[in-house]
């Protein structure tokens, strides 16, 4: 399978205003590509979920993103405080974020559960401690 | 409707023309959650909140959304503009609070 563009993002910890560069970058270089509007919705979510939740939850991590011609394939990794229980993390509603989270608009608990909705592939690792590893892929329509 | 008559209802100031003011919108969501924006919206132009930080425009770059509608007063800083500028997202200031707003919209036609 011929691939198009790797790229790679350092997502910064601590800082919210700058949260979602990476998916923005990624969002724009899709459109260049001329991927399918509706597929890159989804990718931006997924993708901007994932960063928010490093920001929030794991002082930041990396983000490493391969385009194809019939699919998209992210990996988020954060040496994070890890997730201790990920059924329960996956429930819609549930969240460990703090008030001052949801102050901005987030920690509704809707993170993970829609980039599981808004992607084909969807896998979780993580550990307590060490960080958490999640695999996402898009197939384009 | 358009952007203008969002504007024109909502008694709004205008921020910033990221689309045009005759840009026809349809449909409209409300939230301070932008989690919640991102799980239940569909193809809404037109978002309306009362959370001021940049994290509301990437929400709505992220959902193709060509409007914010910021109530209760909120005024976005210079660097949410100059982003909503950049993302092609127009920014609109109403004195209105969230159930006013909605209920004046929704009245003259902007539906969920």
């Amino acid at each position: 399978m011929e691939q198009c563009v790797h790229l790679e993002f350092e997502v910064a910890g601590n800082n919210f205003a700058q949260a979602g560069l990476a998916s923005d970058q990624v969002k724009s270089t899709l459109k260049k590509l001329g991927i399918d509007p509706q597929d890159i919705r989804r990718v931006a979510i997924a993708m901007y979920e994932g960063e928010i939740n490093m920001v929030i939850h794991a002082n930041g991590g990396r983000a490493y993103v391969d385009i194809f011609v019939d699919k998209i394939c992210i990996n988020l990794i954060d040496q994070g405080k890890g997730i201790e229980n990920i059924e329960l993390a996956m429930t819609p509603g549930y969240s460990t974020a703090p008030d001052d989270v949801r102050a901005l608009g987030f920690g509704a608990g809707m993170g993970l559960p829609n980039m599981k909705k808004y992607t084909d592939v969807f896998n979780i690792e993580s550990e307590v401690g060490k960080g958490t590893k999640v695999e996402m892929e898009i197939h384009f329509r | 409707m358009k952007i203008r008559e969002i504007l024109n209802l909502l008694g709004g100031k205008i921020l910033c023309e990221g689309v045009s003011l005759d840009r026809d919108v349809y449909s409209a969501c409300a939230s301070d959650m932008m989690s919640d924006v991102l799980a239940f919206v569909k193809d809404q132009a037109v978002l309306i909140t009362g959370l001021c930080n940049p994290q509301v425009i990437r929400t709505a770059e992220m959902m193709d959304m060509v409007c914010v509608v910021f109530v209760r007063g909120k005024v976005p800083d210079q660097t949410m503009i100059d982003l909503a500028q950049e993302k092609g997202i127009t920014l609109i200031a109403s004195p209105h609070r969230m159930f006013a707003a909605c209920g004046l919209l929704y009245s003259a036609g902007l539906r969920a």
